[in-house]
């Protein structure tokens, strides 16, 4: 048994873990629940946001500008791949779906393995988040705090997105049923380039907060997006909130689980996404049908 | 070319070639860059591959887990072989092999009840779970991220005098024997009824289901074939190399199998095998050029966007399209100019014009083969009871009950949104009712499903169109055909799909009661409207059904398909009990005994044409006055 403290601090590093498997998640599962599309290049996205920032950071040297250059580059990223290759296969098997975006994140992660080699590279911790913060109860790094804080927001901002604009009216109309959204005459097309584009500016910032706290490198992005697949199912394919709820679960499995036996962490949550996949495959916030 | 070759030899063409091929290439091939060593494990993908190509490009099941069984079966024989368990590598391999079919069975079984993105996850997360199992908790046998050094080589013979099988030449030429084994065997598998009902299943499931074939059983099938496939060639890899490594597990190896399978060519067996000869032979030949060592997997990258973008049948698959066209292009452009010239003389009729003088329709007693009309006793052929389908507030279906009459044929009646269609789907399971239940000579059939409602000999033709749109004529009567000869599920693997005599008679005698007889070998897509209407209902024919369901079976046609339709409807319902849904009320009146009325999901008249003719209620529901 581990003590109160080891407990208290993986149950930190799960919720810093939990709240960026959230962002990767959201948009992966706005894309999937507008569009249809399950993106296999999620995982590559994850990485190209973080060589972003590590480029942008060379140029800048200050770490929120570099985010907001790193945020246009994805934006533009994101609106290329889908009027170039994503927009062919919306009326093609879901089948041919994976294996492009798969092709996709195959292509994106050798382009940055091309241009920037195997070895791991390193975005400093910006000035203001180094060392740790005595929260009276615990030691933490304060980045890591920083790290929740600003997924925080940005989660915020995507609701705002998706729950109090137009936009997001017709994104989550799309979610419930996409074919009567086209026959009220709104541009479906139009839609699914704006949802495209925010997933992978959500999943590359994912990527560039990421950055400072481990190694850069081209596969990095992979497990990130395995994990995310987990918690979409946790949370109900398409379900934004079941995104967010999905993602703290799964970064908490992880890091309590850690805390008993590392070796039995992927295992848990991969053992509870067959769980759920078999006893409730909708998921805690989907309904089943959709997908 | 292939048509001067005695049929004995023409049917074990594509074998016979493979060896040639196989023994041409360690000959021929070495000085373009391909040791012994890279065709060895081309082979051993290509192993992989066949098993993957059953599941995908036959049964149209993308699995991003195929990793999970290539580990298992590899990781159990190197094991059993290093540990001391086993002595021969050869039991080893059978036990591999054997355990990674379990496993498939187990995965198998909860993955192959979801379709699409569900079914893709639920594979790779096994696969996940199954590589950090052989990573961590399960290190001690397996040596986690090290792996299994020193696997022995297989051994020919005993004692004194056996042969090792050593690294090289020899070990390519045990891995070809198991390729080619493993080849013919799959296309026997794809050439037998199991294989046309697995090509079924991706063309169109639901249909595939209401034959009254076992969807799930035969998708588990496919996923057991695949799984134990993959155990072999894992097995046989950590014998080859000498040690078996964690990658195996991993899902890059999902994913290049994926790949390989695409470029090379999916559907065709041999496809994975040429994708991994690309895959394997860039890697290893681009990586020693200085500059271009990171390249390799990038231009592979691309080319795989593209070839899923534009050659979505990959490289075999191209070259054996590109062939058949040629041979095949006159025949398809005849069925389309056949298509054409009917549905021009339809159009000409249904303006009016007497294009030409309707065909004289020779009306034939259709004496199905299989599984005689005269199952179950008793005169009420079919009963429902307080019958009621609720969709929240809108009640489809509210408490319908009532008989009809074996030997007769009954029509189902109503305008509109009376609930004519969710009645039908209730009849025979494909919708389940809010409340009520359904009879067959007695028996209750509600909750049994679709299928199981089929294999006890009801069957039922669409409202729209459920074909099979790559099959021919004769293949989709054929998959039909099967369901009631076989039952929900049968493993004849082996056997080839058009040798069961009663099936083909079957078949026959359903073409030529379709008046498709010169159309059997054009596929569906292809036919005309009103050929595609007649197979839909030939193929609820051809599971030669005890009550035979049809959804407005005219909806479409042209005057001249009505009548021919109409007497085909006749001397269908000569042997067995027959029910209509149709807006045509002439057609109705005519063909009817007894008709059944609804009206916004009630029964509103049930009785004799005559009487629901003169039946008030009823003229004013199709009149649409209502007393006051």
């Amino acid at each position: 048994m581990p003590s109160w403290a080891t407990l208290l601090s993986q149950a930190f590093n799960g919720l810093a873990l939990g709240s960026l498997l959230a962002l990767v998640s959201s948009g992966l599962t706005i894309i999937l629940g507008t569009l249809g599309v399950l993106n296999f290049a999620h995982g590559a996205l994850f990485t190209v946001g973080a060589y972003a920032i590590f480029v942008a950071f060379q140029y800048t040297s200050s770490f929120f500008l570099a985010v907001a250059m790193g945020s246009v580059f994805m934006l533009v990223l994101g609106i290329l791949l889908e009027r170039v290759i994503v927009r062919l296969f919306y009326d093609r098997p879901h089948e041919d779906q994976i294996l492009v975006t798969y092709g996709v994140g195959i292509v994106l992660v050798e382009v940055l393995r091309n241009v920037f080699g195997s070895h791991a590279q390193r975005v400093p911790v910006p000035s203001w988040g180094t060392g740790v913060t005595e929260m009276g109860f615990l030691m933490y790094p304060t980045y890591r705090l920083q790290l929740i804080g600003m997924v925080a927001a940005i989660l915020l901002a995507l609701y705002l997105i998706l729950y109090r604009t137009s936009l997001g009216l017709v994104v989550r109309a799309g979610i419930e049923n996409p074919g009567m959204v086209g026959i009220l005459g709104i541009d479906v097309k139009r839609t699914f380039l704006v949802v495209f584009a925010v997933g992978c500016v959500a999943v590359g910032l994912a990527g560039m907060l990421y950055a400072p706290v481990v190694a850069v490198s081209p596969d990095m992005g992979a497990t990130f997006m395995v994990q995310s697949f987990v918690v979409i199912v946790l949370g109900g394919l398409g379900s934004f909130p079941g995104a967010v709820v999905g993602g703290l679960i799964a970064g908490e499995i992880i890091s309590i689980t850690s805390a008993f036996n590392s070796a039995y962490s992927d295992v848990m949550l991969y053992g509870l996404m067959a769980l759920v996949l078999v006893l409730r495959p909708q998921g805690l916030f989907g309904s089943e049908g959709r997908v | 070319m292939t048509r001067n070759l005695p049929p004995a030899l023409r049917a074990v063409l594509p074998e016979t070639i493979l060896v040639l091929v196989l023994v041409a290439a360690p000959l021929l091939l070495p000085p373009l860059g391909f040791s012994y060593d890279l065709l060895s494990r081309v082979l051993n993908w290509g192993l992989l591959g066949l098993g993957f190509d059953i599941l995908f490009g036959l049964t149209g099941l993308l699995s991003f887990g195929q990793a999970a069984f290539y580990g298992v079966g590899g990781f159990v024989t190197a094991y059993l072989l290093v540990s001391g368990k086993v002595a021969s590598v050869w039991l080893a391999l059978a036990i591999g092999t054997a355990a990674a079919g379990l496993f498939g069975l187990f995965v198998g079984w909860l993955a192959v009840r979801r379709i699409g993105i569900y079914f893709t996850m639920i594979t790779l997360a096994f696969a996940q779970m199954a590589y950090f199992i052989e990573n961590s908790p399960l290190s001690d046998y397996t040596g986690g991220e090290n792996g299994i050094a020193g696997v022995p080589q297989p051994k020919l013979g005993f004692g004194e005098s056996a042969l090792t099988i050593s690294a090289g030449l020899p070990m390519y030429a045990l891995l070809a024997v198991a390729f080619v084994i493993g080849f013919a065997l799959a296309r026997r598998i794809v050439m037998s009824p199991v294989g046309s009902i697995l090509l079924a299943i991706r063309e169109n499931t639901p249909r595939v289901a209401m034959l009254g074939h076992d969807v799930s059983a035969y998708k588990l099938a496919a996923f057991v074939i695949a799984a134990l496939y993959a155990g072999l060639a894992g097995g046989m890899l950590g014998s080859f190399q000498s040690y078996m490594p964690p990658d195996a597990f991993s899902l890059e190896t999902s994913g290049q199998l994926v790949v390989q399978t695409i470029v090379g060519g999916v559907g065709t067996l041999i496809g994975p095998l040429v994708g991994a000869a690309i895959w394997l032979w860039l890697r290893d030949n681009l990586q020693v050029i200085p500059g271009l060592g990171a390249l390799w997997k990038l231009v592979l990258g691309i080319a795989f966007i593209g070839l899923v973008i534009w050659l979505r049948r990959g490289i075999c698959g191209e070259i054996i399209h590109r062939m058949n066209k040629r041979r095949e292009a006159a025949a398809v452009k005849a069925a389309q100019a056949r298509t054409e010239a009917i549905e021009l003389s339809e159009a000409g009729s249904a303006a009016g014009e007497p294009a030409s003088e309707p065909a004289p329709v020779t009306v034939r007693d259709i004496v199905l083969p299989l599984a005689p009309p005269s199952r179950g006793s008793g005169d009420v052929a079919l009963a429902t009871s307080g019958l009621s389908r609720h969709y929240g507030g809108l009640k489809a279906v509210d408490d319908v009950s009532f008989e009809i009459r074996r030997g007769t044929i009954h029509a189902v009646i109503g305008p509109n949104g009376a609930g004519k269609s969710t009645l039908f789907k209730m009849l025979l399971d494909e919708v389940s009712p809010s409340a009520g239940e359904v009879r067959l000579f007695g028996e209750r059939i509600t909750g049994l499903g679709v299928t199981r409602t089929a294999q006890l000999g009801i069957a039922k033709s669409n409202q729209l169109n459920q074909l099979f749109p790559n099959l021919t004529v004769r293949q989709s009567l054929r998959v039909a055909a099967l369901a009631r000869s076989r039952g929900r599920m049968k493993l004849d693997l082996i056997r080839r799909s058009g040798s069961l005599p009663e099936v083909e008679a079957q078949v026959e005698t359903v073409i030529d009661s379709l008046g498709l007889r010169e159309r059997a070998e054009t596929p569906a897509h292809i036919l005309a409207y009103g050929e595609k209407r007649r197979l839909e209902i030939g193929m609820a024919l051809a599971t030669s059904p005890n009550v035979l369901l049809l959804d407005e079976p005219l909806a479409g046609m042209s005057p001249v398909e009505r009548l021919a339709t109409r007497d085909l409807i006749r001397s269908i319902a000569k042997s067995r009990t027959l029910v209509i849904v149709e807006h045509d009320l002439d057609a109705i009146f005519q063909l009817a005994d007894r008709i059944t009325v609804l009206y916004e999901g009630r029964l509103l008249a049930d009785g004799s044409a005559e009487d629901v003719a003169r039946n008030q209620a009823v003229q004013d529901a199709y009149l649409g006055g209502l007393h006051s």
